[in-house]
């Protein structure tokens, strides 16, 4: 115990004279969390718009008014040329060509059918399929209008429509920051507890000094709680700047009580600190841990449910998010925040999340040597 | 009992498909009280060896007991009582003299004050700078606190790998000074070397070459088991000088020796002969006389057997 008191000493003091870990620990989290919410926005806007209009009637002209009036869409072009249109796409300055055909305005009234003809530029794909969906919704609303003018309000509508409204539980503005916060927060306690956990170790390999306590009568398990303990801290203290930044800058006060997160996330650190450590024991240099981690944290990122919902993965990304420990903690903190849940609702991701944690400390101590 | 006892050392190592055998077979004893030296050019296999008694590597085959605790079965019972100082500077650069010793001393559950006794002639030298971060002192200050670290838990034996490379020479005899005052202390000492002049610092020396060690002795022993006359030319040309002196039947081997050419001469041939030759060959003006064998002669000319 004494010595496992001497060695926290040392590393709590290491980690305190290191300006640059200081700073990557306290101004990472502040950062992030004060830039990224604002730009990762799921809502596609200023989608840019050109109009080939070869009708330029009266509804043409209210068919676009309503378009730009959504506040989705800019004007890009308004021109009478196809050519000129696509050309204004491969110069990228438009993100989605409408093509109002002639006598657009004469075919509705009379046939009350008319076509309206789309392109859309697919290079980025998730605002080509907002953006269509959008304008299709829009010109959905603009023809339930038309016929609302020109139908001569019979007794009964020979035609019944079908309206659905909808209400978003838990999150009833559907503010993307109540949601993206919670995620980006797991993230930094991920990358300080695991990668600035590996990058120790292996640094006390590279510089050597491994070589001096190996040969002390030091325990393989003093050694690796004199390591994980500072950074268990470490990643605690994140969290809990990280909370404070979401409560005064976001306003976001969670719906759960703040203790479950925690309980949660002391559990979870032991998972990554696990991790961080086993990154360590396969690893000689800061530069293999380094980019084995950069590795791990695009799959963490992108399998994460951070920004896709997992639910719509395919299947085999499906299971992989299964063994992406940053998916349970992403989850669980969303349904804390969002929902409200408690320890209670979140046991069965506890419980994988301790099975993770065993098997991942287990691996790793087991793999770590005091000789070769 | 002997404070360290190696038999049949064997280490090797994989790399791809070849094996480097950088311990072939190696036995020495050291006895208590001992300044034992491993003295061998780099590649030679010292650090090998210092690392299996230290118990940071397994040997492959053989055995060794250091304090009478084998290297293999008992290595915690070893980890409490050597003092290593590996080649490289390996304590914490971050923290202070101060720090470092007080974490090594509290490591191996004892006090700084404890030992002090042990230390203080060294530590009194590097103490005005005990404030300062380990990694901001210079290289002869980091090699005495790194003894000093080595030292704090009053070690039976101490494993010193290469302590004096890279070191200039007035920190490297100071060195030296302070390992005869530890051996009058009655601690065991373990000193490898790339040096042959320091070998004569040390009680009993072993000369290894290629991960085998090729005599074991005193160094007067060694010297005097040299029993070729050896003498040491000069002349203006000293290249061309040892091309003539090699082609000459009369000789054992020829190198250069510092600012001389040392020839090992076969039975029956003297400095007239010597004479009589450079003289043929348009060399009359070296400088020849006769030398006592050094260190390093011995190890070229046991090299030279091993070639053979």
């Amino acid at each position: 115990m004494r010595t496992l008191r001497f060695l926290l000493q040392k590393e709590f003091k290491q980690v305190f004279r290191d300006p640059a870990i200081l700073r990557i620990i306290f101004m990472m989290p502040i950062i992030q969390l004060l830039v990224l919410p604002w730009a990762a926005d799921y809502e596609v806007k200023n989608i840019k718009l050109a109009i080939v209009d070869h009708d330029h009637s009266d509804y043409s002209r209210q068919f676009i008014s309503k378009v730009t009036a959504s506040g989705y869409f800019q004007l890009d072009q308004y021109t009478t040329s196809y050519n000129k249109a696509v050309e204004e796409v491969e110069k990228e300055n438009a993100d989605i060509v409408v093509e109002i055909p002639v006598h657009f305005e004469k075919d509705l009234v009379k046939e009350s059918k008319a076509p309206l003809f789309m392109a859309v530029n697919a290079i980025n794909g998730v605002k080509a399929v907002l953006g269509a969906s959008y304008l299709q919704s829009i010109v959905q609303d603009y023809n339930n209008e038309i016929r609302q003018q020109w139908m001569q309000l019979p007794r009964f509508s020979p035609q019944t429509t079908i309206e659905i409204t909808s209400s978003n539980w838990f999150n009833p503005l559907m503010d993307y920051k109540l949601f993206m916060v919670p995620g980006i927060l797991v993230l930094l306690v991920t990358m300080v507890g695991s990668f600035l956990a590996a990058l120790n170790i292996v640094k006390e390999k590279e510089v050597g000094t491994i070589e001096q306590i190996n040969v002390t009568p030091i325990k393989k398990y003093q050694f690796i709680l004199g390591k994980l303990i500072p950074f268990w801290v470490l990643g605690l203290l994140i969290l809990t700047i990280g909370l404070a930044i979401s409560l005064i800058v976001y306003g976001i006060h969670p719906a759960g009580s703040f203790l479950t997160i925690y309980a949660f996330a002391a559990v979870y650190l032991l998972v990554v600190l696990g991790l961080g450590l086993l990154i360590s024991t396969y690893c000689n240099t800061q530069q293999q841990a380094m980019l084995i981690s950069f590795f791990l944290m695009m799959i963490f990122i992108l399998l994460g449910g951070l920004y896709t919902p997992i639910e719509s993965m395919p299947q085999w990304a499906q299971w992989i998010a299964k063994f992406n420990p940053v998916s349970y903690f992403i989850e669980v903190m969303r349904r804390v925040v969002l929902k409200g849940s408690s320890l209670a609702d979140i046991a069965p991701q506890i419980g994988i999340i301790l099975l993770f944690a065993f098997v991942l400390n287990g691996w790793a101590t087991w793999n770590y040597r005091k000789r070769s | 009992m002997s404070a360290v006892a190696v038999h049949n050392l064997v280490k090797q190592y994989k790399s791809g498909k070849a094996i480097i055998e950088a311990v072939q077979g190696v036995s020495f004893d050291v006895a208590r009280g001992e300044l034992f030296g491993i003295i061998g050019p780099d590649g030679a296999g010292k650090t090998s060896i210092f690392r299996m008694l230290t118990t940071l590597l397994l040997p492959d085959s053989g055995g060794a007991t250091v304090d009478g605790s084998d290297i293999v079965k008992d290595y915690q019972a070893i980890r409490q009582k050597v003092g290593y100082m590996p080649g490289r500077f390996s304590l914490y650069q971050d923290l202070t003299v101060e720090e470092n010793l007080h974490f090594f001393a509290t490591i191996f559950k004892t006090s700084v004050t404890e030992n002090y006794t042990l230390i203080k002639d060294i530590y009194v030298q590097i103490e005005p700078f005990k404030t300062r971060k380990a990694g901001k002192l210079s290289g002869g200050m980091k090699q005495k606190l790194a003894l000093c670290c080595a030292l704090i838990h009053k070690p039976v034996v101490l494993f010193l790998d290469e302590p004096t490379t890279g070191v200039d020479a007035v920190s490297r005899k100071e060195f030296w000074d302070m390992l005869r005052n530890l051996r009058q202390q009655g601690i065991t000492i373990l000193v490898s070397t790339p040096y042959m002049d320091e070998a004569s610092l040390c009680d009993r020396v072993a000369l290894m070459q290629k991960g085998k060690i090729m005599t074991t002795g005193t160094p007067q022993q060694i010297i005097q088991s040299f029993n070729h006359n050896i003498l040491a030319v000069k002349a203006q040309n000293m290249y061309g000088l040892l091309q003539v002196l090699k082609q000459w039947n009369a000789i054992e081997d020829a190198y250069s020796f510092g600012e001389y050419h040392h020839v090992i001469m076969k039975e029956r041939y003297d400095k007239k002969v010597m004479r009589q030759y450079l003289a043929s060959t348009g060399y009359a003006d070296a400088d020849i006389h006769a030398v006592t064998p050094t260190i390093e002669d011995c190890f070229m000319q046991l090299m030279q057997h091993k070639h053979d």
